[in-house]
């Protein structure tokens, strides 16, 4: 320890920290703001005008468009997005945890070549890839095609248009990004610990419960996240493989923008996702600041 | 023609100035009456952008048009009308000069003043529509459009699949065993309330709360028979069997009809509509001259035949209509109606007022 002279080294550093911080979070906060939180802010305000007769809006306050978002009807579409868009995440989680495991354990050399093949799919454009599903999941399509050839099923299964249909395409679409965080999470684990435990005589289970997932567990909340926002927000995989009948939260608020042409509407349908969707990311920095603190060496 | 609502279009610009930020919003949309052309303009200095819906002219129509006119054309797709009302009414300038409507919705454009005026005297070739045409409900005399097809709705099937000769909209709302599951409606808004208006004895242009509350109720009950909601692709499912019957416009039947001649149209007994798409010049196109311009090629009457022959949809000009081989209308039936057979269907006019109720219906039905 050097004792320098203490007022000007630390002042200096400051100064210059202050700059640094503009120059670094300036650009990225002006884009924020302007193409953020302003359009947040006018669809806040939108929100509570009324819609003219054309579409477009009329400078008339009411709390019409937030008593009518409450109608059982659109709440009933919130609920069953929320459903698909959990049983999505749940699946994409228990497939992306056995995958990136997988990878984890590879050979080094291949492991890269795995990880670009996990994100090899985003190479061909997302809507291709739907309608993809159309050809395979129709009722005259390969899949029925061989079930029947096979003599597994007697006539061809609705498979198409169904909420398990949205279901795969949701889950296809967006698995990727739950592999990648969580093998971020697992290729850090330090297999020491495991082997510690499981020579103290605790049960692969145990272990996995008590070592590995704890350790893993920002990388699953992170990984949950990312493919659960933008599940709840998709509107072209139902209105592709659920046929129209079926609508997710996102192809309402699509529709009044669109093809209703309620602005006010639609901006209260979409400031209700933004309110779940900020709750979520609550909770998630809940998690892992607890996580951090807890796994941190020396806690 | 009912008044316009000047507070609407007031919020819009209002809007689209709060959304730029930027204090550019100078010219109010509701300027006095629009000048006349210049007849001395040079085409060629001028450009045009083109809303369609995708595929719904010939692909080298805008370059034809090019190399006769060196106006250079740029062409953009609406799925629906929907979605180009959406463009057209948010405020300032699309930058869309001409715009391909339906009627109802050129009614409603005109009557918020977003639309020039059609100056016939620069558009010679009007001269060619069908008297019928010149007269239509949303347009009497086409002040504002100019129609570029025409033509109905009905039921398009697979004769092979079925057993019986559908020809009632409950055919189709209330499908019978082996049929249920296998049947597409269309879902843009006016033509998802069609068949269900006809069926209960309503007008197409209703604005009874209470008729619509029954419509809604019986496409509610509709809609757990269909295979899916389906604007685009209906005819494509018919040939692969995947569908057997389906609602759908006459000229988009044809689509069908020409890969598999099993395909057959029939106007349901209990009447439908007569649509028209129109060709619309927006007041905020500084290339009004270009626009008229293209609108009077489209209406020669080689060219509307030509498109006859490729989009297989009937157009509203008789000279071209003339010029169509007389084989088409033995391969493609539909094609062979004359105006006074689509008169018979009840014409769709603007809702007015009414129109933000269908709005919701068609959004409560979707939610279901």
């Amino acid at each position: 320890m050097t004792p320098g002279p203490v007022a000007p080294a630390r002042g200096a550093p400051r100064r210059r920290g202050l700059t640094e911080r503009v120059i670094f979070l300036g650009p990225g906060l002006l884009y924020l703001v302007v193409f953020f939180l302003v359009p947040l802010a006018i669809i806040a305000g939108i929100s509570f005008l009324e819609r003219g007769r054309f579409g477009g809006i009329v400078f008339a306050p009411t709390l019409d468009n937030f008593a009518r978002a409450l109608d059982p009807i659109y709440l009933r579409v919130l609920t069953s997005s929320i459903g698909l868009a959990l049983v999505t995440t749940i699946l994409a989680l228990f497939l992306g945890y056995l995958t990136a495991w997988g990878i984890a354990r590879l050979p080094r050399r291949w492991r890269t070549i795995a990880l670009i093949l996990v994100v090899l799919p985003f190479w061909t454009n997302f809507l291709i890839r739907t309608y993809a599903w159309i050809v395979i999941l129709n009722s005259q399509g390969p899949l029925n095609g061989a079930l029947v050839g096979l003599g597994v099923i007697a006539q061809p299964l609705e498979l198409l248009y169904t909420p398990g249909a949205v279901v795969a395409g949701l889950l296809y679409a967006y698995l990727p990004l739950m592999i990648l965080p969580l093998y971020a999470a697992i290729e850090r684990l330090d297999p020491e610990l495991r082997e510690a435990a499981a020579n103290l005589g605790a049960t692969p289970i145990r272990v996995f419960l008590t070592i590995t997932l704890p350790q893993t567990l920002p990388g699953v909340i992170i990984g949950s996240i990312f493919v659960f926002v933008p599940s709840l927000g998709n509107f072209i995989v139902p209105e592709l493989l659920g046929g129209g009948k079926l609508i997710m939260v996102g192809n309402l608020i699509r529709d009044q923008f669109l093809k209703a042409r309620d602005w006010p509407f639609g901006s209260v349908l979409a400031l209700a996702v933004i309110a779940a969707l900020a709750v979520l990311l609550v909770v998630q920095a809940q998690v892992s600041r607890r996580t951090a603190t807890t796994t941190a060496p020396g806690a | 023609m009912r008044s316009r609502i000047p507070g609407a279009h007031r919020a819009a610009v209002g809007v689209a100035c709060l959304a730029l930020v930027v204090a550019a919003c100078g010219g109010q949309a509701g300027e006095s009456a629009a000048p006349t052309l210049n007849p001395d303009a040079d085409l060629s200095k001028q450009t045009l952008t083109i809303s369609n819906w995708a595929g719904y002219m010939p692909d080298d129509l805008p370059a034809r048009f090019e190399a006769e006119f060196a106006t250079k054309v740029t062409v953009t797709n609406h799925a629906t009308n929907e979605e180009i009302m959406a463009k057209l009414t948010a405020g300032g300038d699309s930058g869309i000069d001409v715009a391909f409507v339906s009627g109802q919705f050129a009614q409603a454009l005109a009557e918020q003043g977003l639309l020039e005026p059609i100056h016939k005297d620069a558009i010679k070739n009007i001269a060619n529509l069908y008297p019928e045409a010149q007269d239509l409900g949303y347009d009497k005399g086409n002040r504002w459009s100019v129609p570029y097809a025409w033509g109905t709705t009905g039921l398009c099937y697979r004769a092979d699949l079925l057993d019986f000769t559908p020809d009632s909209w409950y055919d189709l709302l209330t499908p019978r065993e082996g049929v249920s599951g296998k049947t597409t409606m269309l879902a843009t808004e006016r033509w998802l309330m069609l068949p269900a208006q006809k069926a209960l004895g309503y007008s197409a242009n209703t604005t009874s709360a209470d008729e619509m509350a029954k419509v809604k109720d019986l496409l509610i009950a509709a809609k757990d028979t269909l295979l899916a909601y389906d604007d685009t692709t209906f005819y494509s499912r018919l040939v692969s069997g995947e569908a057997v019957l389906v609602e759908a416009w006459d000229g988009w039947c044809n689509y069908g009809i020409a890969e598999n001649d099993q395909i057959r149209f029939v106007i349901p007994k209990e009447g439908s509509d007569l649509w028209a798409d129109t060709m619309v010049v927006l007041k905020t196109s500084k290339n009004k001259e270009a626009a008229h311009a293209f609108i009077d090629y489209v209406l020669r009457a080689d060219i509307h035949s030509w498109v006859v022959e490729n989009i297989l949809y009937k157009v509203p000009n008789k000279a071209a209509m003339e010029l169509v081989d007389a084989s088409l209308a033995g391969t493609y039936p539909n094609l062979g109606m004359t105006p006074a057979d689509l008169l018979k269907q009840e014409g769709l006019v603007d809702l007015g007022e009414a129109g933000p109720m269908y709005t919701k219906i068609a959004t409560e039905i979707a939610a279901q």
